[in-house]
C-alpha cells in the first residue's frame, strides 16, 4: 500500500463530497418555488425580513455559479446553513447526532458479520446438514422481512412478554447523573434491541454469503495440505480456510454499509434512538431542507470513509494486491 | 437397437423452465405471488369492506366478531379491507420501480460496458457517485421534494436503485462482447445498436431477469418504508401506511401492525423465492451450493 495510492483514494473521496455538495445545491434549486422559502422551510413562518436575510446570506439575487460558489465556500468553512424549525445551526444539530448514529450502525455491522460469519462457517462443514438448510431459509426471510416492522416485533415482545431489555431510547432518565461506568452499561441495554434489529437483516446475508465461499475454498488443495498436516478441525476452519473466503464477505462489508445507514433511519424511529435517523424524519416531517441536506451530506461522508476503510483492510487482508494500485 | 439414440436439442428457455417447474420452493412462490395479487385485484369483490370506514369499536381483536376476521385499528377500521385495499398501491409501486430501475440501470450498463473507454469512465463514476448517497434517505429528499404520488414514489425508488443493475449489466456486457458470436454478427454489417439491443443483452438476460425479481422485493420493501415514515402517497392505503399509523398503540394492540407486516414479509418472501428459483434454472452448475 503506497502513500501515493492512499492519497488518491482521500483525494477521490474528497471529489464524491464536493458531489454531494453540488447536488445538495442542485436539488434544492429543482424544488419548485422559491429557494429562499424552500430553505426557510414550512414551519419556518417565514416573513420578509427572514426571506431577505436568507437571500443575502445564500446570495440568491446573484447568478447561479456565484450561488454554487458561495454555498460551496460555506460547506468548507463547516457551515451548513441553519435550521429555522430548530433554530439551531446544522452543524451543530448533526454535532449532537452523529455518535448515537455512529455507535448504533457499528455494532450492527460488527455483530452481523460476526455472528453471520460464525454461522456460515459452521454450515459449510455440513453443505446437506441442517444448520445448511437453516441458513439458506434464515437469508431468505431475512431478506423479506421489513426492518421496522422486526423492530415494532421485537418490541411487543419485549415490552410485554419479557421485559428485560429497554425498547425506546438511548439512556434511562433515572440514571442521567450516575457514574460513567453506569452511563456506558444503560447505553449498552438500550442498545441491544435496535442494534440486533439491525443486524438481523445482514446477519442472514453474511451467513449464507460466507457458508458459500467457504464451501469454495474448502476445496482446495491448501486445505487439504492443512488437514493432511494434522492441523484440528476448527484450525483448519477458521484459519487456513477463513482467511482465503474473507475477500467476498469484506466486500459486501463494504458495499452493505450505505444499505446498513438507510436501515439505521429506520431503526432510529421505531426505537426513538436519538440519532440522525431520527433527525432526518423530524426535519423531512417539517421540511427543514437545510437539516436534511446536512443529514445527506455527513451519511453519505459515511459511506465514502466506510469504502475507503473497506478497500484498505482488503489491501490488508490480500497479499497480492499491496503493490498494485 | 436399432435406431441411434438422438437428443433433441431444447432452447435454454425451456430447460430453464423446466427446472423451474420442479422447483418446490419457487413454484411455492409463484402460488403465494398469484394469490397475493388475485386477492389485492380482486378482494373488493368478494369482501366489500371500505378500509377507511370506522365501521366498529376500535382495537377489537381478531376472531371475535365475524364482520371483522382480522379485526379493527386504533380508529375503528376493518383491518382486513385494509389489506385488501393497501396491497395494490403497494404492488403497483413496486413494480413501477423495480422497471425503472431496469431500464436506467440496463442502458446505462449497456452503454458502458460496450463502449468503454471514457464513456464507461464517466458513467462508472456517476454510478460510483450514486451508490455513496445512503438510498432510503436521498429517496426521502426526493419524495418530499417532489410531493409524493405513486408516480414520484416510483421514480424515486428507481433513480437511487439503478446502480447495482449498472454495474451487473455492464459485467454482462463486457463479458459477452468478446465472444464470437458478437464478431461475427459485426462481420454481417450489423451496427453498434444493433448489436447491443438484438445479440448483447438476450444473452445477458439470465442474471438481469434475476435481479430485475430481487430487485421488485427491494422496491416493496423500500415503499413499505416510505410510507410506514408517512411519505408514501396520502390519499391511498398502503400496508407501510397502516403499520405507521397504527404503530403508536403497539402496546394497546398487536393485529393492526402485525398483518400489514406479514402482508410485506409474505410478498417480498414470495418474489425472493421466485428469484432463487430462477437463478437456480439459469445456472444449474451453481445448485449444489
Amino acid at each position: 500500500m503506497t502513500p501515493s495510492y492512499l492519497l488518491r483514494r482521500l483525494f477521490y473521496g474528497l471529489l464524491l463530497m464536493l458531489g454531494v455538495v453540488v447536488l445538495n445545491f442542485l436539488l434544492i434549486r429543482l424544488a419548485p418555488g422559491d429557494p429562499a422559502v424552500v430553505i426557510a422551510g414550512e414551519m419556518g413562518g417565514a416573513d420578509e425580513a427572514l426571506l431577505a436575510a436568507i437571500r443575502a446570506d445564500y446570495g440568491l439575487d446573484k447568478p447561479v455559479l456565484t450561488q454554487l460558489g458561495i454555498y460551496i465556500g460555506n460547506v468548507l468553512q463547516g457551515d451548513l446553513g441553519q435550521s429555522f424549525f430548530f433554530n439551531q445551526p446544522v452543524a451543530t444539530l448533526i454535532g449532537d447526532r452523529i455518535g448515537p448514529t455512529i455507535l448504533l450502525v457499528l455494532c450492527a455491522q460488527v455483530l452481523s458479520i460476526l455472528l453471520g460469519v460464525f454461522l456460515g462457517v459452521i454450515a459449510a462443514r455440513k453443505p446437506n446438514g441442517v444448520l445448511s438448510g437453516f441458513v439458506s431459509v434464515f437469508a431468505t426471510i431475512g431478506y423479506a422481512v421489513p426492518v421496522f416492522w422486526t423492530g415494532i416485533m421485537l418490541i411487543i415482545l419485549f415490552a410485554s412478554v419479557f421485559p428485560i431489555f429497554p425498547v425506546e431510547g438511548m439512556q434511562s432518565v433515572r440514571l442521567r447523573d450516575a457514574g460513567f461506568m453506569i452511563r456506558a452499561l444503560d447505553v449498552a441495554h438500550h442498545l441491544v434491541l435496535p442494534a440486533f434489529t439491525l443486524a438481523l437483516i445482514y446477519l442472514a446475508q453474511y451467513a449464507r454469503l460466507s457458508r458459500a465461499s467457504m464451501l469454495e475454498v474448502l476445496g482446495s488443495d491448501y486445505i487439504r495440505t492443512a488437514r493432511a498436516k494434522g492441523a484440528s478441525e476448527r484450525s483448519v476452519l477458521f484459519k487456513h480456510a477463513l482467511r482465503n473466503a474473507s475477500l467476498p464477505i469484506l466486500t459486501v462489508a463494504g458495499l452493505q454499509f450505505g444499505n446498513l445507514i438507510s436501515g439505521a433511519l429506520l431503526v432510529e424511529t421505531v426505537f426513538n434512538w436519538p440519532g440522525m435517523g431520527r433527525l432526518a424524519f423530524d426535519s423531512i416531517l417539517r421540511r427543514d431542507y437545510p437539516t436534511i441536506m446536512g443529514v445527506l451530506f455527513f451519511a453519505s461522508a459515511m459511506v465514502v470513509v466506510a469504502n475507503l476503510l473497506t478497500d484498505l483492510s482488503y489491501r490488508l487482508a490480500d497479499p497480492r494486491l499491496r503493490g498494485k494500485s | 437397437m436399432t435406431e441411434a439414440t438422438t437428443f433433441k436439442a431444447e432452447s435454454p428457455a425451456r430447460e430453464a423452465w423446466r427446472m423451474f417447474r420442479r422447483n418446490i420452493p419457487a413454484v411455492a412462490g409463484v402460488i403465494m405471488l398469484t394469490g397475493i395479487v388475485l386477492a389485492t385485484l380482486w378482494g373488493t369483490f368478494f369482501y366489500d369492506g371500505n378500509p377507511y370506514e370506522i365501521v366498529w369499536a376500535p382495537h377489537e381483536p381478531p376472531g371475535v366478531t365475524p364482520e371483522f376476521p382480522l379485526g379493527t385499528d386504533y380508529l375503528g377500521r376493518d383491518i382486513f379491507a385494509g389489506l385488501i385495499a393497501g396491497g395494490g398501491p403497494t404492488l403497483a409501486v413496486g413494480a413501477a420501480a423495480a422497471a425503472i430501475t431496469m431500464v436506467i440501470g440496463v442502458s446505462l450498463g449497456a452503454l458502458a460496458g460496450f463502449y468503454g473507454g471514457w464513456v464507461d469512465n464517466l458513467l462508472m463514476r456517476i454510478t460510483e457517485f450514486f451508490q455513496v448517497l445512503p438510498t432510503l434517505l436521498f429517496a426521502m429528499v426526493l419524495v418530499t421534494l417532489f410531493s409524493p404520488t405513486l408516480f414520484t414514489i416510483a421514480m424515486a425508488i428507481g433513480v437511487v436503485s439503478w446502480p447495482q443493475t449498472a454495474r451487473l449489466t455492464r459485467a454482462e456486457v463486457m463479458k459477452i462482447k468478446e465472444l464470437e458470436y458478437v464478431t461475427a454478427a459485426r462481420a454481417i454489417g450489423a451496427r453498434n445498436r444493433r448489436i447491443i439491443w438484438t445479440v448483447i443483452l438476450p444473452n445477458a438476460a439470465p442474471p438481469l431477469i434475476v435481479s430485475a425479481t430481487l430487485t421488485i422485493g427491494v422496491a416493496i420493501l423500500f415503499e413499505a418504508g416510505l410510507s410506514f415514515l408517512g411519505l408514501g402517497d396520502p390519499n391511498t392505503m398502503s400496508w407501510g401506511l397502516m403499520i405507521g399509523s397504527n404503530r403508536a398503540y403497539i402496546l394497546d394492540a398487536w393485529w393492526p401492525v402485525t398483518f400489514p407486516g406479514l402482508a410485506i414479509f409474505l410478498t417480498v418472501f414470495s418474489v425472493s423465492l421466485i428469484g432463487d428459483g430462477l437463478n437456480d434454472a439459469f445456472n444449474p452448475k451453481l445448485r449444489e451450493r
